[in-house]
């Protein structure tokens, strides 16, 4: 059982090892815990997990392994806000929408439709069953009634929600997506990426200190503190994804003084024989993209940002572009960056399931030589790792 | 014994299984989370609870893990070699100890804290393993070894700025202090002003989550923060009606100094207590 848990935990890409494993063997051997199945979780989570971005995962797999061991049923499906409120949607006629907005217990009755359905999804028969009814609304029998709301009938047992299922940590995950909670915890991980593989320098200190020890010189080097990280970002503007493009540029802006050199450029869905530095001027001043792969040296790391979803004729073709006539196709441009700058990466905001359902996304993927990441703590964590790479 | 929070400290389920862990079992405690989530008391309450002498060691981003040990002042020596000082025919002249020398050696088991590590390089942490594992160290310049008879408890507390090695990971209990909710900073601050008008709390607790909401503060303000404002309440007698003030022009708390202590913050703050004043207008 506690060796299935640790094989869980590594399939969920939680680093545990047998180390920790014996670990709690000893602990439960030594009786450091009270027999509850609550004090059984902290200990395994003060064991398996060191850090918090994991707890939530931690929390998931432990639902599913020790389901049916530890009182209860688990329940382990996260349902996504998003689908809720489609849920909602489907369910509801926009009057009701409205209506309910206007009580203005919107978040109450995403609850108990979240709650509601977790429960349907804990029994074993029913399972997901009134979600493909499609034409019965759950809301129409009986009426709606706010404050209790029925969907697909009662559940038929009450049970009290384990620590585990209470999902805390779940805006501690790293692979959410970037957002104002998560930011801080990116710069973190941006700084140390800026920091790491800088030249060694002369320690004076301790080249003194060895010398006086040692009586013959004895020459002291230590990681120079300042950085030599130089960047040059390719920013997508102009589409839906604005918002997290912009986060994203704030995040690396937060950074400037970490690296030796950022240059921001801007682009519209590919690039192209030029890009711009500023939106507002962006037709009237256009730096010519031959003029940076000339400018900057092949030193520079390259990250581009957006979510490269377009009508794959704006990569494929001469012409393709939407808003003007291109010479020479997006492809051409990408190839060029690429062979020029040999540490280049692609972060996109988009969902990393959603990728291989646009043609756009898979090209750009493979122009990337599949250095595509998503832009989540996690992919921003792989995409430095790339870029700081031994070539 | 069991550690089961003192008098003065609230800890939660979770808390107290990890350092009883910690304290059975001899394997360093890492604690993490935002500052002022009291990390550093923690490590004071379970030497209270543990009635064990507390030895803190208080790192820099300038400390070196060998500090921890001892230091060898060579070049002092190397001086007093050349002024024909006497001392110099001893060695042991010129050797420091360090917290970690202390701790090995302290006549009652003690708890040995070892605060803020991620303050240091990213080596530090790496360069302990060893004497933390073996809780044992050589003095390579007066060939003694100083080894612990018992190994002490160990915290370690970290405000996340830096990862910490895997290696130095897998030796460690770890608990991440969540950020308390309301019921848990109500219990903290009963304990720190027991009697304290409950109205009041909670007046001021809307205003410190409201306030730990606003996005884009530098620093949000955190339990201490909050500790020092409900002092400051206190003292300064302030009529309740001040908090529960409905009067938009008056929307900023009063004495939010205690709350917010950048003024990039405040400055910020005021901005948007401006704003809402203009908008309810
Ligand atoms: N759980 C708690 N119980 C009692 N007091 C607390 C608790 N958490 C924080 N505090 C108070 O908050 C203040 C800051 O704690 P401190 O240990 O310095 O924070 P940190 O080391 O995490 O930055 C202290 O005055 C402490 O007494
Ligand atoms: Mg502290």
């Amino acid at each position: 059982m506690l060796l299935n848990f640790l094989d869980a935990l590594r399939a969920a890409g939680i680093p545990a090892s047998i180390k920790e494993h014996l670990l709690l063997l000893e602990a439960l051997d030594r009786d450091v815990i009270e027999r509850r199945p609550e004090e059984f979780y902290y200990l395994a989570r003060a064991i398996y997990v060191k850090d918090e971005g994991l707890i939530d995962r931690f929390d998931q797999v432990f639902a599913r392994v020790f389901k049916g061991v530890l009182g209860q049923e688990g329940v382990e499906a996260e349902i996504p806000e998003e689908w809720l409120r489609l849920v909602a949607e489907k369910f509801l006629t926009p009057e009701e929408m409205e209506k309910i907005k206007s009580l203005g217990d919107w978040d109450k009755i995403m609850e108990t439709l979240k709650q509601r359905l977790e429960e349907q999804q804990g029994r074993h028969q029913g399972g997901n069953k009134w979600i493909g009814t499609g034409g019965t609304s759950p809301f129409g029998h009986g009426g709606y009634n706010p404050e209790g709301v029925r969907i697909g009938g009662e559940s038929r047992h009450k049970r009290a929600i384990k620590v585990w299922e209470k999902r805390e940590f779940q805006n501690l995950d790293n692979s959410r997506e970037l957002g104002t909670r998560n930011i801080k915890v990116a710069l973190r991980r941006l700084r140390r990426f800026a920091r790491e593989g800088a030249a060694d320098e002369l320690d004076l200190d301790e080249t003194i200190r060895g010398t006086a020890r040692q009586g013959w010189l004895d020459i002291r080097m230590r990681p120079e503190r300042h950085n030599a990280v130089k960047l040059l970002l390719f920013l997508d503007v102009g589409g839906s994804m604005d918002p997290y493009i912009k986060l994203c540029e704030e995040l690396f802006s937060a950074a400037t003084g970490e690296f030796k050199n950022m240059e921001f450029f801007y682009f519209h869905n590919c690039l192209y024989e030029s890009v711009w530095k500023n939106n507002a001027r962006r037709f009237a001043e256009r730096t010519p993209t031959w003029d940076i792969l000339h400018k900057y040296g092949h030193d520079y790391k390259v990250i581009f940002v957006g979510d490269a979803a377009m009508s794959p004729y704006e990569i494929t073709h001469p012409g393709g572009a939407v808003e003007y006539m291109n010479p020479e196709s997006g492809a051409v441009w990408m190839q060029r960056v690429t062979h020029t700058y040999p540490a280049a990466v692609w972060l996109n905001p988009t969902q990393r399931g959603h990728w291989d359902y646009s043609q756009s996304t898979k090209i750009m993927r493979q122009l990337m030589n599949d250095r595509m990441y998503p832009l989540t703590i996690e992919g921003i964590d792989d995409a430095m790792r790339e870029l700081t790479r031994k070539r | 014994m069991r550690f089961e929070g003192t008098q003065d400290y609230v800890a939660t389920d979770d808390l107290k299984v990890a350092v009883n862990a910690a304290v059975l079992l001899r394997r360093p405690l890492l604690v993490k989370g935002e500052p002022g989530t009291g990390k550093t008391v923690l490590a004071q309450e379970i030497a209270k609870a543990l009635n064990a002498p507390l030895i803190e060691w208080n790192v820099k981003s300038t400390t070196k893990a060998h500090q921890g040990l001892y230091e060898y002042d060579a070049v002092a020596r190397l001086r007093d070699g050349q002024l024909g000082d006497p001392r110099v025919h001893e060695i042991s002249n010129y050797i420091r100890k360090g917290k970690l020398w202390e701790a090995f050696s302290s006549p009652k088991l003690p708890v040995l804290l070892i605060d803020e590590i991620d303050k240091a390089d990213i080596e530090f942490p790496n360069d302990l393993l060893q004497e933390l594992d073996r809780m044992a160290f050589h003095v390579y310049e007066t060939g003694e070894t100083i080894a612990a008879q018992e190994r002490p408890v160990v915290v370690i507390t970290s405000n996340n700025e830096k990862e910490l090695p895997d290696a130095f990971l897998r030796r460690c209990f770890f608990h991440y202090i969540k950020f308390p909710d309301r019921e848990t900073m109500q219990a903290i601050v009963d304990v720190h002003f027991p009697g304290i008008q409950k109205i009041l709390v909670s007046k001021a607790m809307d205003i410190f989550y409201d306030i730990r909401e606003v996005p884009g503060l530098k620093k949000k303000p955190s339990t201490s923060e909050l500790l020092d404002w409900l002092k400051l309440l206190l003292n300064e007698d302030m009529p309740l009606d001040v908090l529960q003030n409905s009067d938009p022009t008056k929307a900023i708390p009063p004495l939010h100094g205690a709350l917010l202590k950048n003024e990039q913050d405040i400055m910020m703050f005021e901005r948007l207590a401006f704003m809402t004043r203009r908008q309810q207008r």
